[in-house]
């Protein structure tokens, strides 16, 4: 293992950063997207349901299809990491929007009608008091779609763009489980850290939930 | 960009390597990780949730199972066992595992302990406070982490092609090998119309299963 | 609540398809985007690779002798079968990668290859005449990577197997594994149907001559196998090449394939001088320092330009 380390250092080292930006710029930008689709799906309490729907159909087609496909809907590149973003972008969108849907919905209505009383507008209770609320869920499905997309970054390799599954691949075609076990590791490590950044991102930024301990 | 691979009437009889039988293997392989899954996950998660022990792994095994790449994995398991229906089965099953275990401990911890207790006080055995209290008041939950398993492992059972097996995953690898979009996509839309309708079925066993008192309807 | 969801669900994958149809004009099946692709400056060439070892290793020698004169090269490896590495070539995402002349030309030519071509400058030149537009071929090298069927030593001494031409009576008995692409590919099931009347009874795709075709072979999962006739897994394994009396499998010289507008007397002048040194035996001796040795392709490329004077 060390031997195939120190010896494949730059590939290695190269396709963990071609997996960070594939992985987690689709992560960035599916939250942005999500965030305003989910909002319609409560705004709109009849676009719930088709929201869940269409996000659950999204979400089942193989992503394999979805990087194929891409370069002919886009126009872009066969080789383009483009492909693999947008795809993850939807991938992400389709997981998010949903839970930012369902995290809206749970807030207590007592609390929306106290901040209407106080005096709150629609977008400002929104921005205010209802997502503040709501960023636990949110923050847990945000959990979720980042590490689901760390691990499907790596089916892009079947199709030459993978980050660490072109560690699969090569191993794979060698029968040689190094590369295809230190790419394990990595994509697992990876996950784990992002997974950690968000706990410690949502813990500063919803520091009242750590004051509520078993009442959730 | 066409559908015609998917409308030719000459891929849907039961040839070899026609859809048909391609969903066949398909749904094989989801049925078996599916029950293999389940049959490991369910009893541990039940016993955490019911005891309160290992709440840490369970709710850890979540997430640090989804971040297993499943093609990885895959393709480790064929170089260390060889080819065959084993290393497909053990990838897509480590997908099973995480969210039924998760939502098994979830549906029994966030009961109303009122109740767990309730059904102690009249004089319940642990058994019988788990059979017949816990378990049928945590199916919802335990269901909707099933349903997205279900849903997750449908997708992934693509992958079973890219070493050697059938499944809808061949009209996927081999539509892409020959340059033929117009198979790639009949794959991509059996899938997607495969996992709606299965997410369909698990929806109604659901409402069959779950007690009327608890679903509200 | 049922019915609302199954409607739900035809009207997203209506959608889908509706989405995916408006693609219809840009076809990826047609190669109209003549040389479009033209976002590297001439200094840096992408090199490809098709997904086998000994492809990523050519890649990699010609990266290497690239760099060795000053290029920058960036690397494209692993990206597939030919279908899928041509049409990257033809859009500008790769500008250069080892091919195999009897190969790609069957790949182009309408029909496959034409009738008694099967010599490499018969083949190279056959090949001139059917490349894509703004592609072209550099130099042939010596070096032949064959397709062959092979056998373990067990089916070939109980069907009494030499050459493909044995395998007809005795084919509907056999299994056969290779890329998924042999189904469709005339150097594939259609050649041998049309060429030797060989039908076997099942076929298996698996990879093209990878580790999932070697291992099937051996565990008795497939009888006959296609695998190149560099791989050392015929000799570690023992097995039986059989031969191909009526040419089904062209000659396979290796040669670099390169869009026009990548070339010029760098790129070209540096990767004639590795063909110039490349020949099927140093290229297997090679190769099996990646395949059995399990050394890092960047290291074997870099001793094979060492060793040959080019770096």
């Amino acid at each position: 293992m060390t031997t195939y380390l120190s010896n494949n250092w730059d590939t290695v080292l190269a396709a963990l950063e071609q997996h960070i930006w594939l992985a987690l710029l689709p992560v960035v930008i599916g939250f942005v997207v999500a965030l305003p689709i989910g909002y319609l799906g409560v705004r709109f309490p009849w676009l719930y349901h088709p929201l869940v729907n269409v996000c659950g159909v999204l979400y089942s087609i193989p992503s394999l299809a979805l990087f194929v496909f891409l370069p002919v809907l886009l126009g872009t590149k066969i080789l383009s990491p483009l492909n693999i973003v947008v795809a993850l972008i939807i991938y992400t969108v389709a997981l998010l929007a949903r839970t930012v849907a369902d995290g809206l919905k749970a807030v207590d209505p007592l609390v929306v009608q106290s901040a209407t009383a106080m005096g709150y507008r629609r977008f400002r209770r929104l921005t205010d008091v209802e997502l503040p609320v709501a960023l636990p869920v949110i923050l847990a499905g945000l959990r979720v779609a980042t590490v689901a997309n760390i691990s499907l970054v790596s089916v892009g390799a079947l199709i030459g763009v993978g980050g660490l599954g072109q560690l699969f691949t090569r191993g794979f075609q060698l029968f040689y489980v190094e590369p295809i076990i230190v790419g394990i590791v990595l994509s697992v490590l990876l996950a784990g850290l992002a997974d950690l950044v968000i706990v410690l991102l949502g813990r500063l930024i919803t520091p009242w939930t750590r004051f509520q301990g078993a009442a959730s | 960009m066409n559908l015609s691979y998917l409308l030719d009437p000459s891929h849907w009889d039961f040839s070899d390597g026609s859809i048909p039988t391609l969903i066949v293997s398909h749904l094989w392989y989801v049925l078996l990780s599916l029950v293999i899954g389940t049959a490991i996950a369910l009893p541990i998660g039940l016993w955490i949730g019911h005891t309160g022990r290992g709440s840490f792994l369970a709710i850890n095994a979540g997430n640090a199972g989804r971040s297993l790449p499943t093609l990885g994995l895959l393709m480790l398991m064929v170089t260390l066992l060889g080819l065959g229906l084993t290393p497909v089965l053990i990838a897509l099953t480590v997908l099973v595992i995480p969210p039924v275990l998760t939502s098994a401990y979830a549906g029994i911890r966030n009961l109303d302990h009122r109740v767990v207790d309730a059904a102690k006080g009249v004089g319940m055995r642990p058994w019988q406070v788990l059979t017949k209290v816990e378990l049928p008041m945590a199916l919802p939950v335990l269901m909707s982490g099933f349903r997205s398993a279900a849903l997750q492992v449908v997708a992934t059972a693509t992958v079973a092609a890219a070493v050697g097996l059938n499944g809808l995953g061949r009209l996927l690898i081999d539509g892409l090998a020959v340059n033929d979009y117009s198979r790639v996509l009949a794959g991509a839309i059996v899938v997607a119309v495969l996992a709606v309708l299965l997410d369909l079925v698990l929806a109604q066993v659901q409402r069959w299963i779950v007690s009327p008192g608890l679903s509200k309807r | 609540m049922v019915r609302t969801r199954l409607a739900v669900a035809l009207i997203s994958t209506l959608a889908l398809t509706a989405l995916t149809a408006c693609g219809a004009n840009s076809d990826p099946l047609s190669n109209d985007n003549k040389g479009s692709g033209s976002s590297n400056s001439p200094s840096s060439v992408t090199v490809g690779s098709a997904n086998f070892a000994e492809s990523e290793l050519l890649a990699e020698i010609y990266s290497q002798a690239l760099e060795a004169k000053g290029v920058q090269v960036k690397r494209q490896f692993n990206i597939g079968a030919r279908e899928l590495y041509l049409k990257a070539l033809q859009d500008g995402s790769i500008d250069l990668l080892p091919e195999y002349n009897g190969a790609l030309l069957s790949a182009l030519a309408k029909g496959g290859a034409p009738e008694g071509v099967s010599k490499p400058d018969d083949v190279l030149a056959a090949l001139k005449k059917v490349l894509p537009a703004g592609t072209e071929v550099l130099d042939q090298s010596a070096a032949e990577d064959k397709d062959t069927l092979t056998v373990t030593q067990a089916t070939a001494t109980k069907y009494n197997l030499k050459t493909i031409d044995d395998l007809k009576p005795v084919a509907n008995k056999l299994s056969m594994g290779a890329g998924p692409e042999w189904q469709e590919r005339y150097q594939g099931l259609k050649g041998l149907k049309s060429l030797y009347g060989v039908e076997f009874k099942t076929f298996k795709p698996l990879d093209a001559g990878g580790p999932l075709t070697v291992n099937a072979l051996i565990k008795g999962q497939i009888d006959v196998g296609n695998i190149f006739s560099t791989d050392s897994s015929i000799s570690t394994n023992k097995l039986v090449v059989l031969d191909d009396p009526r040419n089904l499998f062209l000659a396979e010289n290796i040669l670099p394939l390169i869009r026009t507008q990548a070339d010029n007397p760098t790129v070209s002048g540096a990767l004639d001088a590795v063909s110039a040194k490349l020949t099927t035996e140093n290229l297997t001796t090679y190769l099996a320092k990646v395949q059995v040795d399990k050394q890092d392709t960047k290291v074997v490329a870099k001793a094979f330009l060492t060793d040959n004077g080019l770096a």
